[in-house]
């Protein structure tokens, strides 16, 4: 009894699950496998598309024989590249009708004209036509004819099916794509978004855990980057930080902060002169990481706060009885309660922002030294059109991310071992 | 008195001092008026000496009275220093001196002898200061992008730091760029297939992932754990390493410039964190009722309906507005998908907008407005949902 009745729950289960299952399977899971073997073609963005044999019907009427008309398409085999095989044509035609000297390719057939064209060669094109004659002599509806379009079929090879492999593409991304610098980019964006975005995220988590006036209003404003749609926000950023209208330069030159307006977007070094020495600031990089960081604190600080609201009063109590200063209780009872959350925050944003596009392609699009590795996923497979090469940059991506989420969880699973 | 913690009284505060005028400073320079100076080492000077004489006074005077003082002999120096500003520019200074007196009110003499004074002096100011800073600094691109969608090209062209806006002017004027953008460049048709799309994506989405989580979370079935833990993995990872292989073979399928193959893309990416919300959540409903239920003799269909999905209102509803968000704010999808006006969402059409050099920015403005009210009013509105579908979604971001 309880045998079948466990059986019936797994079933449920399966029946439950199986939808759900099978969307993700195919959308995401088949994807990431799809990447691999597409890393190993040589494949461009105009291979992608299907071949497909196409005709342009053009209709005419022939001079002083009114229950004639000429029938003109025009084939054409849409790819550049591949041939189709085995190309099938079928029209209609109004009845009364019947074709003179019709091609030998074609048969006609109870109103229906069917053809057997055979193979076509890339870019192959030709005039074909057809003249129809009503067999009552009576006029020819042009416009009945028009309505009719013809049907055409074949079989070409799927440049994506075949099994020609090759490391070329591999081969390219680490030693033609300038692979260290990508690789050094994304680390800094990383990094350092992450590292920003934790310590204003603590800063504000301290700062709306004490009471004030409005305070949940300040909680609300707080989330606004992070709720926005990033579209709106790149721009008005970018608004923000033109050279010659943005607001920030003409505020900054009216107030004599800078003697010339700043490029924050477009410029790759900043030189600063520190102390005799010259420091070059990756500009472009730094202005997007600061957006980063705009756009992404409010998420460490719902976390630490959430965490900081759980910290029991007494702690501060008894630290107050102790003669305790602020910045010891922050040292002492506020750090340590919130460092394993900052360390969950950490890996979970780590990966978040190594895998970021939008912010960086709306922002700069990935010029000026801000290229990182999802801007070049992106720039290989659809500004360059190298398909095969866009797909193995994401293959890198997918190991690196298996080897931070490997950290991450065996750091996790020590952490619960640990408790 | 502890000379170390008058000093930092009478710098901090007084630097508070300086950045809440430079903050009045900005916003009125964007008014229109001109501002050369923000006078930094005469502010300062006026704060310390405001500083300094209310330790001098102490409790002698009302606070009321104290305070208003300081601020009518600081508005006069500093109406003497920048000239013949409006007079609004001048109620303002004295508002923040009213404000910033009273904060000063509570230092006296004693105080600032207490144990850890200076470090007391340091945390209150800096909570000010975060206040002040984290505010202006986050809604100030907000406060723009509204205001530039009410100027003229023109009028950004003279003066790019004159953000007043004329409301004495024709309403249809005012409103240009958003009658534009909805007459001329179709975002009303925008609007309505980004509304289909994302509440299409959160009906989908739920109709999968209830079943789903309720399985996870309640039935014992083989691989139960390798499943609960594969859909935090998946979830880990990012939309941009699963362009490529979507992109082909949506090509080949025809699935492109279709708002039925974005929906298909979403409603899988939003899956995994569904299932995850949703199940915690049915975990903690008591069993019992089940169990009451199957002695009724109800099947798991009945179960969901009648028992769980009345329960779990809340943990749907957030999901469902977090759901809501994502789609809403999606990007990178629309952008590989969608190559026709005709099927644009609002955030692809913002973005084609943008692609023409010559397109107007306070068009592009307009445009950024009407995608980001509804879903800050959504959040606003909503935001007790919404901030605890924040904190369980946000392994993603």
């Amino acid at each position: 009894m309880s045998d079948t009745l466990s059986k019936i729950e797994k079933r449920t289960a399966y029946i439950l699950l199986l939808p759900a299952v099978i969307l993700v399977f195919s959308i995401i899971l088949f994807p990431i496998f799809a990447n691999v073997w597409i890393s190993f073609k040589e494949v461009g963005l105009k291979d992608i598309r299907i071949p497909e044999p196409r005709a342009k019907k053009i209709v005419k009427s022939i001079k002083d024989s009114s229950d004639e008309i000429k029938i003109i398409y025009k084939l054409r085999n849409s790819s550049l590249i591949l041939d189709i095989r085995d190309v099938k044509f079928q029209d209609k035609t109004p009845k009364n009708v019947e074709p003179l000297n019709l091609d030998e390719r074609c048969q006609f057939k109870s109103n229906i004209i069917n053809c057997n064209f055979g193979n076509w060669k890339a870019k192959y094109k030709e005039n074909f036509q057809i003249i129809l004659k009503n067999k009552e002599g009576k006029k020819i509806n042009k416009k009945e004819i028009k309505s009719f379009k013809p049907k055409l079929s074949g079989k070409s090879d799927n440049i994506l099916l075949n099994t020609n492999f090759t490391l070329k593409n591999f081969k390219k991304v680490f030693f033609q794509n300038e692979f260290f610098d990508l690789l050094m980019t994304t680390f800094y964006y990383t990094f350092f978004g992450t590292i920003g975005s934790i310590v204003f995220g603590i800063l504000a988590a301290q700062l709306v855990n004490q009471k004030f006036f409005g305070r949940t209003f300040m909680r609300s404003i707080l989330l606004f980057p992070y709720v926005g749609p990033v579209v709106a926000l790149a721009y008005t950023w970018e608004l923000l930080l033109d050279p010659y209208s943005g607001t920030l330069n003409n505020l900054l030159l009216n107030f004599q902060v800078i003697q010339e307006p700043l490029n924050l977007l477009g410029q790759k070094y900043l030189t600063i002169n520190f102390f005799g020495f010259d420091l070059k600031l990756r500009l472009a990089l730094t202005t997007v990481i600061i957006f980063e960081i705009w756009r992404y604190f409010p998420l460490a600080f719902l976390f630490i706060l959430a965490r900081l609201q759980a910290v029991p009063k007494e702690l501060y109590e008894a630290a107050d009885v102790d003669g305790a200063g602020p910045l010891q209780k922050f040292k002492s009872i506020t750090l340590p309660q919130i460092t394993a959350v900052i360390s969950i925050l950490f890996m979970i944003r780590f990966i978040w922002n190594f895998n970021k596009f939008e912010d960086i392609f709306l922002l700069t699009g990935g010029a000026s030294g801000t290229r990182t590795l999802p801007i070049n996923v992106y720039e290989q497979g659809f500004t360059i059109s190298d398909i095969g090469m866009g797909s193995a940059v994401s293959i890198v991506i997918v190991l690196l991310l298996l080897m931070f989420m490997f950290i991450y969880f065996r750091l996790l699973g020590r952490r619960a071992d640990e408790n | 008195m502890k000379i170390k913690s008058l000093i930092l009284y009478c710098l901090i505060s007084s630097i508070f001092l300086f950045s809440l005028v430079s903050i009045w400073k900005v916003l009125s320079t964007l008014q229109g008026i001109e501002l050369k100076n923000l006078n930094f080492v005469i502010i300062l000077t006026l704060g310390i000496a405001i500083s300094l004489i209310n330790l001098i006074i102490g409790d002698k005077f009302h606070k009321a009275l104290k305070s208003i003082i300081f601020a009518i002999l600081f508005t006069f120096v500093d109406g003497y220093l920048v000239q013949l500003m409006p007079i609004w520019y001048n109620v303002g200074i004295f508002g923040i001196l009213i404000f910033y007196s009273f904060k000063i009110d509570k230092y006296n003499q004693k105080n600032l002898d207490l144990d850890h004074s200076s470090q007391t002096v340091l945390f209150e100011f800096l909570t000010l200061f975060g206040i002040v800073l984290f505010s202006f600094v986050i809604l100030f691109p907000f406060y723009m992008m509204i205001v530039t969608s009410f100027k003229t090209q023109a009028a950004l062209l003279i003066n790019p730091l004159d953000f007043s806006i004329n409301f004495a002017q024709d309403i249809k004027e005012l409103f240009k760029s958003y009658f534009v953008i909805f007459d001329t460049y179709k975002f009303g048709r925008y609007i309505l297939i980004s509304t289909f799309v994302s509440v299409g994506t959160v009906i989908i989405t739920l109709i999968f992932a209830i079943p789903a989580a309720y399985a996870v979370a309640r039935l014992n079935f083989f691989g139960k754990n390798f499943l609960s833990t594969s859909i935090l993995i998946i979830y880990m990872f990012p939309a941009i390493v699963l362009v490529i292989p979507l992109y082909t073979v949506f090509s080949q399928l025809g699935l492109r410039n279709n708002v039925g193959g974005l929906l298909i893309v979403y409603t899988a990416t939003t899956l995994p964190v569904a299932i995850y919300m949703l199940q915690g959540y049915f975990k903690s409903i008591p069993k019992e009722l089940e169990e009451a239920a199957i002695m009724d003799k109800l099947n798991w269909f009945g179960i969901i309906i009648k028992i769980i999905l009345p329960l779990s209102i809340p943990a749907i509803s957030s999901v469902a507005l977090y759901v809501f968000m994502i789609a809403w704010n999606e990007f990178l999808f629309s952008l590989m998908f969608l190559d026709n006006p005709n099927s644009f969402t609002l955030s692809r059409a913002i973005q084609y907008l943008s692609g023409d050099a010559e397109t107007p920015r306070q068009y592009l403005m307009a445009g950024s407005v009407v995608v980001t009210i509804p879903v800050l009013f959504i959040f606003v509105y909503f935001e007790k949902y919404l901030v605890s579908g924040l904190t369980a979604g946000s392994v993603k971001g």
